[in-house]
């Protein structure tokens, strides 16, 4: 459980941009989420800090760009104790950060983007376009300064990113789950320009929950659990397992299914469903499937590979072709306050953009979604005591840590929020659940509760479809699991015996993953 | 925690207008001395306790402007920005006095006939707009500031081919005196009545803040306006929400000049009062879109007005120095409530943790 930390070699020669972390706190309402984390960075390596969906990553990553003030501990950068309280002082610090979500500008050429916000450096004209190439040459990007970012890819969308921090002359690098939206052959090529970087001197904080990669890359290893760092790992070294055995640590309930519930009775049913998007591209590709009552329907997948468009399609906010029905009604034109009604709960991916009204109280968000029913409305008034009743027991049952349930919901920690959204569709007696990562954010005791309601209601002739980019919660969970790959169902495992590393290399698109 | 909660909503509640009312006083007195003219006398005037002329005045004015605000609050509780106030009660002011005019219904169901026709053009003329946003994506920003231009052009048009000529301009008929109300004179006739359907202005406030905050079409108005990806994950329709508060918006602003024309006016012409709707948009943002807080924003703004009218007599400055105060007290209450909210947010967060902090590091 203690952190074997050896003291950071600052004194090293060419490459600077040494980080060492020491004893960061940093609370949020209810959750602490980081204490105890030291991590030393040595200058010129590239460094992984691993650890599972909720560990802690994000909030020290934050820290590190100055998003957050850490409530206590100490961040020294080449041995010279630095405070930051903008990403300003941390750019200063030649500290940058790629975001897992990009922030460029679609429609702004690749120049434009970079030179925006840093347009005294080299100007916005020949200076600057200059100074784009020769980073793009440099390390092996290819990026062309006069393409619109709209034309490029995900992988190049990156780069251009990665340029954007070193165009403002970062030399320690953070990147928030770099692969994730990558296809194999990209992630090859972005640690291709990592090392790049790394032999030119920068050094990369690397952050993963992929232990192949982080073994393929890292030059040290972090791990975090729990909102601490609990271990050091060298990759020369260390197996899998081992880290594995880190990251989730002895105590990590395991979501294990008891015997099978599922019965004859179909509830949901998917024939040949097929969308577009906007400009006409297919996203989801002839999908069909059914859940039946009592069963888990498993789905998985790397994120962005069509699953959000496949749930919203489900709850009506999305229409395509095909045939979608609900225990054995064709709901093609019900919308999706009509297959609320018929009993279909709806945990989204992102909590923030389609769970919450983040500044009314708990006890409307109890209501939301549930606005024609009892006990949140009689069908023309809102029945308020009715709802503040039946949220006081979501706030017992789900052990929802809040002080009152006039609270607004924007002052709870995520995983609160999370557990307030899960009692939430847990109740009025769905038929059918849509769980888009219900566990994504909240801590371990949560994440074992929300899996144990589950599971509950799955004995009771639940039928669950479960979006998860946790391989082991989906494997624990689900009666079947299906792997969606650029919006086709690529393939059907029983998880019973297939292991993550099957499921992994079908989510990639075969064994070369 | 309950009193600390209700401590804290007053506090939000009086703390961020007096900390606009002082900002605006502080700016405006520095504007009344730049024009050089002395802060004491300007402040003397304003502040004089009106008379029971100015009492009745106020109460009219306010009741109008309320109206025009309560319309533009409706929208901007879901994120529209209805700019057409002032072409939906203009257009509607007109359509109502040429019904009432032409004397089709007997007496007093007249005028239930020509408010009823008032709100409905108010409706349709702001219903454009909406359909315009959600079949054609068009910004109702820019529709309903178009159909201002094209409310006057339009009436302009119809009075000059269909109006009387009286003086040197043209109006609608007369509404016959049947269906005249005269309002209620708390004093001396020589002060004047307070009309009859200033009454419209109270059963108008306490109708919405009933629809929005107690029925579930409210609620999900109310959750639009707040978040609108959750509220069609929880199943709004919001094209349909779009195009009904458009209506209502448009149905209330179709009102708000039925006190006068019942009241004083008698028909639609030279003495109209424009302007309302646009300035009903400043009583809104000062109201905070709240039914409460508008009606202290439209009693505050037709004070000003009315009280500021001797200023040029008494202190030498000219009274249009009053609609600076207006201006600068709508934006010092939008940055006031700002601050306030953040510190309460703070201030909540704080509560939070301390209510919940023994037990984190278990």
């Amino acid at each position: 459980m203690s952190a074997a930390v050896t003291e950071g070699d600052t004194t090293a020669g060419a490459p600077s941009g040494g980080v060492v972390v020491r004893d960061i706190l940093k609370q949020f309402p209810g959750v602490v989420a980081n204490h105890d984390v030291n991590i030393t960075i040595r200058p010129g390596t590239v460094h992984a800090l691993i650890g599972e969906n909720g560990a802690g990553k994000s909030t020290l990553m934050k820290i590190l760009y100055g998003v957050q003030k850490p409530d206590a501990g100490t961040i020294s950068v080449d041995g010279t104790e630095v405070t930051f309280s903008s990403p300003t002082d941390a750019i200063k610090a030649g500290i940058g950060m790629v975001f897992q979500h990009f922030m460029l500008a679609d429609n702004l050429t690749v120049l434009e983007n970079v030179v925006l916000g840093a347009e005294r450096l080299h100007g916005i004209g020949d200076a600057a376009r200059a100074e784009v190439a020769r980073i793009s040459d440099a390390y092996g990007f290819g990026l062309d300064p006069d393409m619109l970012v709209e034309r490029l890819g995900v992988g190049q969308r990156q780069r251009v990113e990665i340029l954007k921090v070193l165009y403002r002359g970062a030399k320690i690098i953070i990147l928030d789950e770099p692969t994730a939206v990558l296809v194999p052959q990209e992630v090859d090529a972005l640690f291709d320009n990592l090392r790049e970087l790394r032999a030119s001197g920068h050094t990369i904080l690397f952050i993963s929950h992929k232990l192949d990669e982080v073994l393929d890359i890292a030059d040290d290893i972090t791990v975090m659990r729990r909102g601490q760092t609990v271990g050091e790992a060298d990759p020369k070294t260390a197996t899998k397992k081992q880290l594995a055995e880190l990251m989730v640590g002895s105590e990590l309930p395991s979501p294990e299914t008891e015997e099978s519930t599922v019965t004859d009775h179909v509830l949901l049913a998917l024939e040949h469903v097929g969308v577009v998007d906007d400009t006409g591209r297919p996203v989801l590709k002839d999908i069909t499937f059914s859940i039946r009552k009592g069963e888990v329907l498993g789905i998985a997948g790397v994120e962005g590979n069509g699953q959000e468009e496949l749930v919203e399609t489900i709850m009506g906010m999305y229409r395509g072709t095909g045939r979608i029905t609900l225990d054995g009604k064709d709901v093609h034109h019900w919308d999706t306050r009509d297959r609320r009604e018929a009993g279909i709960g709806f945990i989204p991916a992102d909590r923030h953009k389609h769970g919450l009204l983040l500044d009314a109280p708990l006890w409307e968000n109890r209501v939301l979604g549930h606005q024609t029913r009892p006990p949140g409305s009689n069908g023309l008034f809102i029945t308020a005591s009715d709802a503040k009743a039946d949220t006081e027991r979501i706030v017992r049952e789900y052990d929802v840590r809040t002080p009152s349930i006039n609270t607004n919901a924007r002052a709870l920690s995520g995983g609160n929020q999370q557990k307030l959204i899960v009692g939430r569709e847990m109740s009025g007696d769905p038929v059918l659940l849509i769980a888009s990562h219900p566990t994504r954010g909240v801590d371990v005791g949560a994440q074992a509760a929300i899996w144990d309601h589950i599971k509950r209601a799955r004995r009771e002739g639940l039928a669950v479809l479960l979006i998860s980019a946790d391989l082991d919660e989906l494997i624990g969970l689900s009666d079947t699991i299906e792997v969606i790959l650029r919006g086709a169902l690529v393939g059907r495992f029983d998880p019973q015996s297939v292991t993550p590393q099957e499921l992994g290399s079908a989510m990639t698109g075969g064994g070369d993953a | 925690m309950s009193s600390s909660k209700i401590l804290r909503t007053l506090a939000q509640a009086i703390l961020a207008p007096l900390i606009a009312l002082i900002v605006s006083v502080i700016v405006t007195s520095i504007v009344v001395s730049i024009a050089g003219a002395s802060i004491g006398d300007f402040w003397d005037v304003i502040f004089t306790v009106p008379t029971h002329r100015n009492w009745v005045n106020i109460t009219n004015q306010s009741s109008m402007l309320f109206l025009a605000a309560l319309a533009a609050a409706i929208g901007f509780r879901m994120n529209l920005f209805n700019i057409g106030v002032e072409g939906q009660y203009t257009l509607a002011a007109f359509a109502a006095a040429a019904f009432a005019g032409a004397g089709w219904l007997p007496g007093k169901l007249n005028i239930v006939g020509a408010l009823l026709v008032a709100m409905a053009v108010g409706a349709i003329w702001a219903g454009i707009a909406g359909v315009l946003k959600v079949t054609r994506g068009v910004s109702e920003v820019i529709s309903t500031i178009m159909l201002n231009a094209i409310a006057g052009t339009m009436i302009g048009y119809l009075l000059n081919n269909y109006g009387n000529q009286y003086g040197q301009g043209r109006r609608t008929t007369p509404i016959p005196g049947s269906s005249q109300l005269s309002g209620w004179t708390p004093w001396s006739a020589g002060d004047g009545p307070i009309w009859t359907l200033t009454i419209l202005a109270v059963l108008a406030g306490v109708t919405m803040s009933i629809v929005i905050n107690r029925t579930r079409f409210g609620f999900d108005l109310r959750a639009t306006g707040m978040n609108e990806d959750a509220a069609v994950a929880s199943g709004v329709k919001v094209k349909r929400m779009v195009v009904i508060s458009m209506l209502i918006s448009g149905a209330i602003a179709g009102l708000v000049w039925m006190p006068a024309l019942f009241g004083a006016a008698d028909y639609y012409g030279p003495p109209f009062q424009r302007a309302l709707g646009f300035t009903g948009i400043a009583v809104a943002l000062l109201g905070r879109n709240r039914p409460l807080g508008i009606f202290f924003g439209a009693v505050l703004f037709a004070w000003l007005s009315e009280q500021a009218n001797p200023l040029s007599l008494v202190a030498d400055i000219s009274p249009s120095v009053v609609q600076v105060t207006q201006g600068v007290v709508v934006l010092a209450v939008v940055i006031a409530y700002e601050v306030v909210r953040r510190w309460m947010a703070a201030y909540e967060q704080r509560e939070l943790k301390q209510a919940l902090g023994t037990e984190v590091r278990a």
